[in-house]
């Protein structure tokens, strides 16, 4: 979930006021601006556009263009713990898709939603760099391999025992 | 400049270097068939109906964008060109809803013309339909992206014309849509609500909200008292709805046609544009005299005004604070007129017909309501005034020409050329040329402030005193000045700005002009309708404003004197500070 401590956001707020700098008299830099935002604050919401429009004087129509053009932009905010189900043609083929389902299933929502509680999203992707190991699915950046659908429980079950141990 | 030689269908044609194969075609008397081009405007080769072979080339290639070289060769008529246009618009039909009988655009859309000049008879794919919600929530516009073909004219007239840049495309591939970011409603964010979209729209995505039934009701209801006013553009625009030359002047027959709708007065907007004229000009001496905040700048544009609400409220004490002709028509008819006439305001039910979509938001401003009453009860454009005439099946071209009902329906010539952009201001240097040097002005004509240059200057002699006025017309070319103004650079007595292309003739409620026709026209549609308004005001009796003997009587019988104590009540208004962007970050 964003961060709602002013102070916290309003750090954030610098940290994209330093990337707009380094780009801003770069054309054609919108796309970089924009990755680097969404690793500051997680996702891209309408305020964070807003802001990068101000500053590098493009229309927020045009931002909005680019953000909702490519997949791996979002404007809803990830989970804590962010789910990435491979859905490319070599995990595809070896049953991927009724991973992607199990997950749906343990987790109570959909591809491309975050849990109520913000701990938990899903996504797709198209290849991991890790065919070798299909079917695959990533969380926050670690991987896991060889899976059947009924590994996935024990894998959830792991993040909300680190959350309650935390 | 460098010129090449190119054969377009066998025939010789020399062209500028840099022209595109569509304007060699033009030249050489070929009309490619086109849907996304738009001339001046867009020109990015997305549609592919305009395909064309090219000699030498691999692939068909579409003509709007491929440049000309020498000795190129171009067939646009082949069989495997007509196949290859035939297959994109019945690609484009596939997702397209076919309600082509009950749509707005029916006869004037130019897919559905395309479809008949291409000879389709069967939409052969069938597949899956966008679903998209319509945006009906702004008073003004409507936008129906179900409709939409992805052309993009809308989104480069409102970058490129207008600069304001609300809409933009949104997704990829068949969820590809356009609309502003977030897909707000137009209602909630900083468009002007100017219309220039619709103007630019091949086919129904974009239109007017429809307040005709409104009207139909009102006129329908016997304690209602209705009264209309049409704005000086009307009278020009609503000639090419019947068929009568673009440019032609249809005062008598537009007063006729108003009046067999069932209108109990028919009146002139013309005869407040003089009366706007005494406030502002009035404010405009008050203002150099008293040393007022200067630039002073017009406020009849409504979607200018919202325009500088929302990207320049720290400047707001630039504009004039008197309404614009529209809004102080409405105050007097429910104050003055009711008096006069001994009609009780409550039943008077007050129309307006206007060359524009924002008119139709600034009539429910709030403060609107100076007379106790909602001053202007209902505005249609001039397609919707043109569309009740049909309905009744009268032919606006074969009414007799007549005059408009008293006390509220002369206007000057200055009041006329209100329509066209420097109209305003010509307007006004005619009336505080005389009131300040006590001189009759020999020459009424202020050339330097006409015509379609989008920032036009002028200094003007006021015996002995030396007046810097600007024009400006499109929100593009008003962000330039208003950046001067704000830098304090603009070292202006008096600017006018207007919102629409060519003023109010190009604005967004007036008849939509198609791509075709601007490609052929010889010179733009907005400069022959603003001809047709000078015209008009040479050949009227009266040519300034405060000769017009109803705005004497008016100050005489009732308002006093420009910028008195009830003219500031009724004919005055107030602006708003607005937001660009939602931005959190901010508070």
């Amino acid at each position: 979930m964003a961060c709602t401590c002013n102070a916290h956001n309003q750090e954030k707020y610098q940290q994209l006021d330093a990337v707009i700098a380094e780009y801003i008299d770069q054309p054609g830099s919108l796309i970089n601006v924009l990755h680097k935002a969404q690793g500051i604050f997680g996702y891209l919401p309408e305020e964070v556009q807003a802001y990068i429009a101000e500053k590098m004087d493009i229309p927020l129509s045009e931002i909005y263009g680019v953000v909702t053009f490519y997949a791996l932009f979002t404007t809803e905010p990830k989970g804590k713990y962010n789910f990435n189900v491979c859905l490319g043609t070599a995990c595809y083929v070896k049953g991927s898709g009724k991973i992607l389902e199990r997950v749906e299933k343990e987790l109570g929502i959909k591809l491309n939603e975050t849990s109520a509680d913000g701990l938990f999203s899903i996504e797709a992707c198209r290849c991991v760099g890790a065919c070798g190991l299909a079917p695959v699915m990533t969380v926050n950046g670690e991987v896991y391999g060889r899976l059947t659908p009924d590994k996935v429980p024990a894998i959830i079950q792991k993040y909300k025992d680190l959350e309650a141990n935390n | 400049m460098e010129m090449v030689n190119v054969i377009i269908d066998g025939k010789a044609v020399e062209v500028e270097k840099g022209s595109t194969v569509l304007q060699a075609a033009q030249k050489a008397g070929v009309h490619i068939p086109t849907l996304c081009y738009l001339k001046d405007v867009n020109a990015i080769g997305a549609c592919r109906v305009c395909l064309v072979e090219v000699k030498g080339a691999k692939a068909l290639q579409p003509s709007c964008v491929y440049p000309v070289s020498e000795g190129l060769e171009v067939h646009t008529n082949t069989a495997k060109v007509r196949e290859a246009r035939k297959a994109v618009v019945e690609l484009l039909l596939s997702n397209h809803p076919a309600d082509c009988l009950t749509c707005v655009r029916s006869g004037n859309c130019e897919l559905q013309s395309l479809a008949r000049q291409l000879g389709i008879r069967e939409i052969r794919f069938e597949g899956e339909k966008n679903t998209f919600p319509i945006d009906d929530r702004s008073l003004a516009i409507v936008r129906d992206p179900n409709k939409c073909i992805l052309c993009r004219r809308c989104i480069a007239t409102c970058q490129k014309v207008q600069g304001v840049s609300i809409l933009g495309t949104i997704n990829r591939g068949f969820n590809s849509t356009v609309g502003p970011a977030f897909m707000h409603p137009l209602d909630d964010i900083n468009c002007a609500l100017c219309g220039q979209c619709i103007n630019a729209c091949p086919v129904g995505a974009l239109s007017e909200k429809d307040d005709t039934a409104k009207v139909w009701d009102a006129l329908a209801d016997e304690n209602k008292h209705c009264v209309v006013q049409f704005s000086p553009a009307v009278r020009i625009a609503i000639s090419e709805e019947f068929g009568i030359p673009m440019g032609a002047i249809s005062t008598g027959k537009t007063v006729a046609a108003l009046r067999r709708l069932g209108f109990d007065k028919v009146f002139d907007t013309n005869w407040s544009a003089d009366l706007t004229i005494m406030e502002e000009g009035t404010e405009l001496l008050h203002r150099i005299q008293n040393g007022g905040v200067l630039p002073q700048i017009t406020s009849c544009s409504p979607g200018w005004i919202k325009y500088c609400e929302h990207h320049y409220p720290d400047q707001l004490d630039h504009l004039s604070s008197a309404k614009s002709p529209q809004q102080m028509f409405g105050a007097i008819v429910k104050t003055y007129y009711a008096q006069k006439a001994g009609v009780d305001p409550a039943t008077i039910f007050s129309c307006s017909v206007m060359p524009c979509t924002a008119k139709k938001y600034e009539c429910a401003r709030p403060e609107m309501n100076s007379s106790g009453y909602r001053d202007v009860d209902c505005v249609i454009t001039v397609r919707e005034v043109a569309r009740m005439i049909r309905q009744t099946g009268i032919n606006l071209a074969e009414l007799p020409e007549e005059e408009c009902d008293s006390p509220l329906g002369v206007g000057t010539g200055a009041g006329t050329i209100f329509g066209a952009t420097g109209g305003v201001m010509e307007a006004a240097l005619r009336t505080v040329y005389e009131v300040v040097t006590g001189k009759t002005l020999e020459k009424v004509d202020f050339e330097e402030v006409r015509g379609m240059e989008g920032i036009k200057e002028a200094t003007v002699d006021l015996d002995g005193t030396p007046v810097k006025v600007a024009v400006v017309h499109t929100l593009a070319n008003a962000k330039k000045m208003m950046d001067k103004v704000r830098a304090g650079e603009a070292d202006y007595a008096f600017i006018e700005i207007m919102a629409c292309p060519g003023g109010c003739v190009g604005g967004g409620g007036t008849p939509i002009v198609n791509s075709l026709t601007r490609t052929i026209l010889p010179t733009d549609y907005r400069a022959i309708r603003g001809l047709g308004l000078y015209e008009d005001d040479k050949n009227l009796p009266l040519r300034k404003s405060h000769e017009n003997p109803f705005i004497k009587a008016v100050y005489a019988e009732f308002l006093g004197e420009p910028l008195s104590h009830k003219s500031h009540e009724l004919l005055h208004t107030t602006y708003t500070p607005r937001i660009k962007y939602n931005l959190n970050w901010n508070k």
